[in-house]
Order: C-alpha cells, then sequence, then structure tokens
C-alpha cells in the first residue's frame, strides 16, 4: 500500500468530514430512496406477473411456479430487512443459476439422449405426427385455405410449424402437432381466397422460407380429436396454400404400443426410439423420438471406427493448435519486449500502440480479412509473394494459414505482458550474470527467460484453455475446412467446439446428443489444464 | 465469453488500489508502465547503439501492420472487390462506404445499434453486479462466503459458449412462450450475455476491493451509515479504476462475441456487427469484399479508440489474467 492510497483515503474521509466533526448520518432512510426502493421491487414484480401469465397460457405449470418462487425471494430479499449479502448477490447469483448453471446441467443431460435429426420430439407428439401424416383425403369433404407459419419469435428456419387455416365457412384455425384451435378474428388479417396473409402471434413463411422446410413438412400434420381425446382425423396441405381433413390409415394401438398402417397391414413396433415394421423388412417411420441412450454417445467415438480416428484427428490437431499457438506466441512477443526493453530506445509508446493493434480489432474483423487476405486466387498473400499456394484447400496449408494468423493475432499481448513482467525482473540479477560472465544469450535464457516464466506462467495455462475452444478464429478463417476425403462432417483444421458446432447446428440433420457430449468431453479437459494450473499457482490459498 | 480469468495473478503489473500503477514518489512505476523513462544521454550516441533495435521492430511493426494497412486501403478502394484489392487503393474513393449503407438487404446501422445496445447494457450490468457481489464478499460477513466464492469462480472455468446447445433449445422454447426473450431478439442475447455477469470479473473486483481498507466503512457504520450507504458513497468511489478496467474488458470482450450472436440471431435486423458482417462477405467473398472491409473498418473505432486512449488500464487487466 503506498501513500497514494492513503492520500486517497485522507480526502475520502475529509469527504466525510467537512468540518472536522463526526458526520451524523440520518438513521432514516431519505423518502426519494424509499420510494425508489420499492418502485424497482414493484417494478420486478409487474415483470415476473407479466412472466407468468404468458407462462401460464402456455401451460407450463413447473415454470410458473418457478416465476413465483423468484417473486417471493425478491420480496424476501428486499423488502424485508433481513439478509443483507443476499440483498448484493440475489440478481447476479438469479442469472449466474439460470443461464450458467442451468446450461451446464442441460448439456450434460442432452448429451445421454439421442435428441437430434429425427428424434426431436417427445414419443407422443412423434404419434401424433404419424398418424395425421398418414391421412388420407375423404372424397366430398372440404378443403381449408392455408398458410405455413411458426410462432413470433422463433426461428422460421427452425420454430415448431404450425397451419394457420380458414374453413368454408371462413373461421379461423391455427393447428399444431398438439391438435386444432380457434383462432380470434380480430388478430386475423386475410386474402380474397379467405387464406391468412398474417396473424397476431405468428410469423408466416415465405414460399422460399417454405421450400427450405419442405423435409419438416413432409412430417407435419395436425391430428384432429374428438370431445373423448380420441384421434379421429387429420389435416395435411396440398400444395402451398391449402389443405385437406381426412382420416388417418396408420393408427396407433396405446395397448400394444403398436403402430397399424390400415392399407397394407404392416405392424409398426417401438424400437430405439422408432417405429419398425415387426417382420423386421422394410424402412422404420421417419418420425422417431427423444429418448435415453446412456451412454451411447460417448461409447460410440471408441466404437465406431471411422468417428475414432477422425475424432483422434481433430483431438491431435486441437491440442497441437492451442500449444503451438503459445508458445509461438510468447516467444515472438518475449522476443520483441526485450528487443525494446532499452532505456535509450525512443519511441517506445509509438511502437506500442502500433503493436497492439492486432490485438485491439475485433476478431471478426482480423479473422475474416486474414480469411480473404489467404484467398488462393484473389488473396493478398499469393499476390504479394508471388505465391501458388491452396492456403483454403490443401489441408496442411490450412493449417499453417490457421497457425501465422493466430500468431499475429496473438503476440500483441505476450509482448505486453512480458514488458510489464521484464521491468519488475530486477537489474543486480542481470548484473551480476554478466559479472560472472554470462554472454547476452545466455543471460536471456538462463537468467530472463526463467523469472519471466515463473510471473507469466498462470497466463499461459489460461491462454492455452482459451486456444483450445478458440471457435471464432477457426469459424471466421476456414469454418473447419478443407474437408478431405469425400465426407463434409470432419474439417482439417476443426477444433473439438467447431466440431461440435458443425454437428449440432450447422447442417440438415443436426444431432445435438453427440455434439453435447463433446462439449462435455471439452468441460472435462478444461477442468483437467484449470486443475493443474491451480495446483501449480496454489492460487486459492489466497481466498479468506 | 469474454475471457477466461486467471485469478492468480499477484506478482506483477496488475491495477492495485491507487488506481493506477503510480508509485510512493509519484513516478510511475515500472510495473505495467515503462515506456515514459526520461533517457539523459545524448541523442546521437544513444541511437548508434540502438539503430539495430529500431530496424528490428520496425520489421515487427510490418508484421502487425500489413493487415491493417490492407483493411484501410482496401476500404477506401473503390474498385470494391477482394481480386482489385491491394497494400495501395488502386482508385481511392468512398464507393465502398456508400454501398454499405445503402444496402437494404444489409442494415449496417441497425448492426451497428444493436452492437452497442447490447454490449452497453451488458457491460453496464457486469459493473453493477460485479462490484454488488464483491462487496458482498469482500466486506459483509456471512456463513457459505468462502464456499460461494470458490464456487462462482468453479463456474466461470465453463464458458458459457461450450453450452451454446443448451442455449439454443432452451431459448428456442422459452421463445415460444415470451416472445420478447426468445431467438433473434436482443434481449434473448442480452440474458445470455448476463449470466457471467457478476462471476467473470469477481476475481479482480474482489481483489480490488479488499485493497480498500477497512476502517473507512468501519468509522461510517459507527456514525450511523446503513451497508447501502457504505457501499454507494464510500466504496464506489474508490472501486473507480477497476471499475474502468473491468467495463472496457468487457465491452470489448462482447464487441467480438460471434459464436452465440451467431446461433441467436439469424434475422439480419436482429443482427449485431460480427454475424451481419460475417454474412456479408459469405455472401459473395469476391463481390462484397469492399463493403465488408468499409464495415469492418467502422466496427473496429471504437474499440481501438479504447485501446488507444486507456491503454494503462487495459494493461493492467490483460496482465491480470484477461486472454482474448
Amino acid at each position: 500500500m503506498s501513500d497514494t492510497t492513503s492520500r486517497e483515503v485522507d480526502a475520502a474521509i475529509d469527504n466525510l468530514e467537512p468540518s472536522g466533526e463526526h458526520l451524523k448520518f440520518s438513521s432514516r432512510t431519505p423518502l426519494w430512496v424509499q420510494i425508489v426502493k420499492w418502485g424497482l421491487i414493484l417494478l420486478s414484480l409487474v415483470v415476473l406477473g407479466w412472466m407468468a401469465q404468458q407462462i401460464i397460457e402456455a401451460g407450463h405449470w413447473l415454470m410458473v411456479s418457478l416465476v413465483a418462487f423468484i417473486g417471493l425471494c425478491v420480496l424476501a430479499v428486499y423488502a424485508t430487512k433481513r439478509a443483507i449479502p443476499a440483498k448484493y448477490l440475489f440478481p447476479g447469483v438469479l442469472l449466474m443459476l439460470l443461464l450458467q448453471i442451468w446450461p451446464l446441467v442441460y448439456t450434460v443431460q442432452i448429451s445421454f439422449t439421442n435428441f437430434g435429426d429425427g428424434h426431436i420430439s417427445s414419443k407422443e407428439e412423434a404419434i401424433a405426427s404419424i398418424t395425421a401424416n398418414s391421412v388420407r383425403e375423404v372424397e366430398g369433404s372440404s378443403r381449408y385455405a392455408l398458410n405455413i407459419a411458426v410462432p413470433e419469435g422463433t426461428d422460421v428456419a427452425t420454430g415448431d410449424l404450425a397451419y394457420l387455416l380458414t374453413d368454408a365457412e371462413g373461421a379461423y384455425y391455427v393447428g399444431n402437432l398438439d391438435g386444432l384451435e380457434e383462432l380470434p378474428a380480430d388478430g386475423v388479417e386475410a386474402g380474397p381466397t379467405g387464406r391468412i396473409t398474417s396473424a397476431e402471434g405468428w410469423t408466416t413463411l415465405t414460399p422460399q422460407e417454405v421450400n427450405e422446410r419442405s423435409d419438416d413438412l413432409a412430417d407435419f400434420g395436425v391430428p384432429v380429436f374428438d370431445d373423448a381425446g380420441e384421434q379421429t382425423a387429420g389435416i395435411r396441405q396440398v400444395g402451398l396454400s391449402e389443405a385437406f381433413i381426412g382420416t388417418p390409415t396408420k393408427v396407433y394401438d396405446e395397448a400394444a404400443d403398436t403402430i397399424t398402417d390400415t392399407v397394407t397391414g404392416t405392424v409398426y413396433v417401438a424400437e430405439d426410439a422408432n417405429f419398425v415394421p415387426e417382420s423386421g423388412e422394410g424402412a422404420a417411420l421417419p418420425q422417431g423420438w427423444r429418448e435415453f441412450v446412456g451412454f451411447e454417445n460417448y461409447t460410440s467415438a471408441f466404437t465406431n471406427a471411422t468417428l475414432r480416428e477422425g475424432l483422434t484427428k481433430v483431438f491431435v490437431w486441437n491440442v497441437f493448435f492451442a500449444a503451438f499457438t503459445v508458445f509461438a506466441t510468447f516467444i515472438l512477443g518475449m522476443a520483441i519486449a526485450i528487443l525494446m526493453n532499452d532505456d535509450r530506445l525512443k519511441g517506445k509508446g509509438i511502437y506500442r500502440s502500433l503493436l497492439i493493434l492486432p490485438y485491439a480489432l475485433p476478431i471478426y474483423v482480423t479473422a475474416l480479412v486474414w480469411a480473404s487476405m489467404f484467398n488462393p486466387d484473389f488473396g493478398l498473400i499469393n499476390n504479394l509473394f508471388g505465391l501458388d499456394i491452396n492456403w483454403t484447400g490443401n489441408a496442411w496449408w490450412a493449417r499453417a494459414s490457421v497457425l501465422i494468423t493466430n500468431l499475429w493475432l496473438g503476440f500483441p499481448y505476450w509482448f505486453i505482458v512480458c514488458t510489464g513482467a521484464l521491468q519488475a525482473i530486477p537489474s543486480d540479477v542481470k548484473e551480476a550474470a554478466q559479472i560472472d560472465g554470462a554472454g547476452a544469450f545466455t543471460t536471456i535464457r538462463r537468467v530472463i527467460m526463467p523469472l519471466l516464466l515463473v510471473a507469466v506462467g498462470p497466463l499461459m495455462i489460461a491462454s492455452f484453455a482459451f486456444n483450445f475452444n478458440n471457435f471464432s478464429l477457426i469459424w471466421l478463417l476456414t469454418e473447419g475446412g478443407p474437408f478431405v476425403g469425400g465426407q463434409s462432417s470432419i474439417g482439417s483444421t476443426d477444433l473439438l467446439i467447431s466440431l461440435a458446432y458443425r454437428l449440432a447446428l450447422g447442417g440438415a440433420t443436426p444431432s445435438f446428443g453427440f455434439a453435447s457430449a463433446i462439449s462435455v468431453i471439452i468441460f472435462f479437459l478444461v477442468a483437467i489444464v484449470s486443475y493443474f494450473g491451480f495446483r501449480q499457482t496454489a492460487a486459492l490459498e489466497d481466498v479468506n | 465469453m469474454t475471457s477466461p480469468q486467471d485469478p492468480t495473478n499477484t506478482t506483477m503489473g496488475a491495477v492495485d488500489a491507487h488506481g493506477s500503477d503510480k508509485a510512493r514518489d509519484g513516478r510511475l512505476d515500472t510495473k505495467a508502465s515503462d515506456v515514459y523513462t526520461v533517457t539523459t544521454k545524448s541523442r546521437r550516441t544513444s541511437f548508434r547503439a540502438v539503430w539495430w533495435r529500431h530496424a528490428l521492430a520496425l520489421l515487427c511493426l510490418a508484421f502487425a501492420l500489413f493487415p491493417i494497412i490492407f483493411i484501410v486501403s482496401s476500404a477506401f478502394n473503390n474498385a470494391g472487390t477482394l481480386s482489385t484489392s491491394g497494400l495501395l487503393p488502386t482508385r481511392p474513393g468512398l464507393d465502398n462506404f456508400n454501398d454499405l449503407f445503402n444496402d437494404g438487404a444489409r442494415p449496417y446501422w441497425a448492426w451497428y445499434r444493436n452492437s452497442l445496445i447490447i454490449c452497453g447494457v451488458a457491460t453496464l450490468a457486469t459493473l453493477v453486479l460485479g462490484a454488488a457481489a464483491a462487496y458482498a464478499f469482500s466486506r459483509l460477513r456471512w456463513t457459505g462466503r468462502r464456499f460461494g466464492l470458490l464456487f462462482i469462480l468453479l463456474v466461470q472455468m465453463f464458458p458459457a459458449m461450450l453450452a451454446f446447445i443448451a442455449l439454443y433449445i432452451t431459448f428456442a422454447n422459452v421463445g415460444e412462450i415470451i416472445p420478447q426473450i426468445g431467438l433473434n431478439t436482443l434481449w434473448g442475447l442480452l440474458l445470455v450475455y448476463l449470466g457471467g455477469a457478476m462471476g467473470s470479473n469477481i476475481w479482480l473486483f474482489k481483489g480490488y476491493f479488499d485493497t480498500i481498507p477497512r476502517e473507512l466503512d468501519e468509522a461510517a457504520k459507527i456514525d450511523g451509515a446503513s451497508h447501502a450507504r457504505v457501499f454507494l458513497t464510500i466504496i464506489l468511489p474508490l472501486v473507480r479504476p477497476i471499475l474502468a478496467t473491468v467495463g472496457i474488458l468487457a465491452f470489448v470482450g462482447l464487441w467480438g462475441e460471434f459464436l452465440l450472436a451467431s446461433i441467436f440471431l439469424t434475422q439480419a435486423e436482429t443482427q449485431t456487427l460480427a454475424v451481419g458482417l460475417y454474412n456479408t462477405r459469405e455472401a459473395n467473398q469476391n463481390e462484397y469484399f469492399g463493403q465488408f472491409v468499409a464495415g469492418a473498418l467502422l466496427a473496429s473505432l471504437p474499440v481501438v479508440l479504447v485501446y488507444l486512449s486507456l491503454q494503462r488500464l487495459l494493461i493492467g487487466g490483460m496482465t491480470a489474467g484477461s486472454v482474448k
């Protein structure tokens, strides 16, 4: 603690004691503070109440009670004079629980399921979809005018599909896997044929968007239930703007847990989250459901030969990428720091300001510009140096381009850090080395480097952990590519995290379960690295 | 999101309670900022001794700056495609910026506004929640304090982006019930960023709070000040330097966040600069290059200005373990 602090402290005390006497803090809280406090409490309760109302309309009772519980906590913490630490921690802890810890838990949970393409919904929804989907039009029945929509606020490419329907009498309905529901007419705009063009709470799809979701729509149909809750019919689309109602040809038998095709007579039994023909011949029904699969996602990485080979490659590259990046950026940064660590050198401030720029620019700018510079046809690198290297098509050159870019991105950080650390090394150490006859190089290698490493060791671990998951760089620079060997799932520059991203969200056949398993594995790898980092530095002893 | 915080650094350069790296006698402490040392030797002798250092330093500068020169020259090049870009603009002009501002399919200013809103609000929340939590951990005494702190630190070891699948599915479902915070909304993404608002910088905060002498708030308490009053009127003004450091780090970190933003924001109107510019370039790498690079240059301005003007505070944060 230096004098500066105590001076500031004195100043603060002076502020409290303008006349040298003890300031009398009034024991009663001023009125405006009270108003602000109760206003905030009321505001948060209103917001929570509004959310609860939305959730009640959707019928998720567990979530309603969660919201109600949060509301009670707000009152208990802020409306009373008790639990003072909780007053400071509550919002942060709440956000952490909901948005950091819950996603962690949920990720682990997903990694034990087959959640993914063809296994998105629950078994009930899958059965409803199969039945509704098998509907054949009954001669003479009337048709609906149709538009296709997703709930407002969801992504048109992934949101749950729904039919917006207008029947022959002009009544409006919305139909999804849960069944048919009437739509209040005052939020609806319809075209001349009665086709709904917009409806409150729904986002209609453009023909192009409909086309992009044709695979989903092919499996989609709206079940119609009678008063007893038994499905009696289903609604299916015909073209883009019409739908018909008809009777299902595939019927679910709840007692036997089978589906019977009334036209062909095939019986389907539930097996491995799909309905497969009882005879064992023929294709399974496309609509499967989500179920617990135990460690299958984890073990398939070891039992499936192609997967094992691909994952091993990715893992080796991932470790090498992170280790090499830390090593190379540190060496270059340190070299420049030593180079500039000379009192006689002028303009160091300018050098430092300019050298920090690669680190200061946002990653999406630098990585994308480097990607353009590595373009084999028009890129600056090939043009400038008269090269003809296929940076994006050749696996090894692509890896080189990633390492070069990350060297450029990372060295300013180590330059700054090493500059600071070098200043902390006392000059008598260096003088002692000189007196003992050590040359400049020996001094650096034997005296300065070890001292530096002690100081920056923890930062190297942090940097390794960061680069191990450096998704932005890889995705923006190469998207994990190039893909060799005629497959498009595992790229040559993929890190584990970019692989998980592609598996989950990159293609037409998402595989959330397996991608989550990869995430969980990364969790463990990061935990191991952090553990050794902590053990090295014993930092947690400081916690008091 | 922003960075893994390494809470271990006590050896050097961390910003300390005096808010800067000024040492006892008012000279700049050389721990973190060294460059202002005054040399007394004559200019000529010193230059002869260090010219080779200048030469090597210029070489490093060339390596560091040529992509940046490329960005600037391409942005001001009317030719506007990747194939016509070089280190010097072939036809200098502002056409790229015209294209950028008048592209109906790519609302650049909306992206800029979204980025500013998200980063601004998230930064503010980071400061409020972080400082409040640090006060509870540093000043108040309660059971479970040590465990709580360790637990928060442990959670920070697992960056939010690793749970992107769970976040995506959760918010897809939430959006069906409460569309205002679902996918493709600023509020949804903002909420995700707020998950780590309290924890990600708790170590920097608490370390700094601990250096403020306890006698100060104890004196105030004896005079009848409430805990809130101590926090707001005594502690907060004294920790302004760490607020500035953390605020800048959080802002800069979020400004460059790409993974979660790209998952959450798929409609042009709601996107941030990171996602919008990525899609611009993706649309056609050659044709839209000029427009992309012009947008990238403007998008870089806020953070570059922050870096250059507040280097000292940032460097304190960097040496305390923030990695980008």
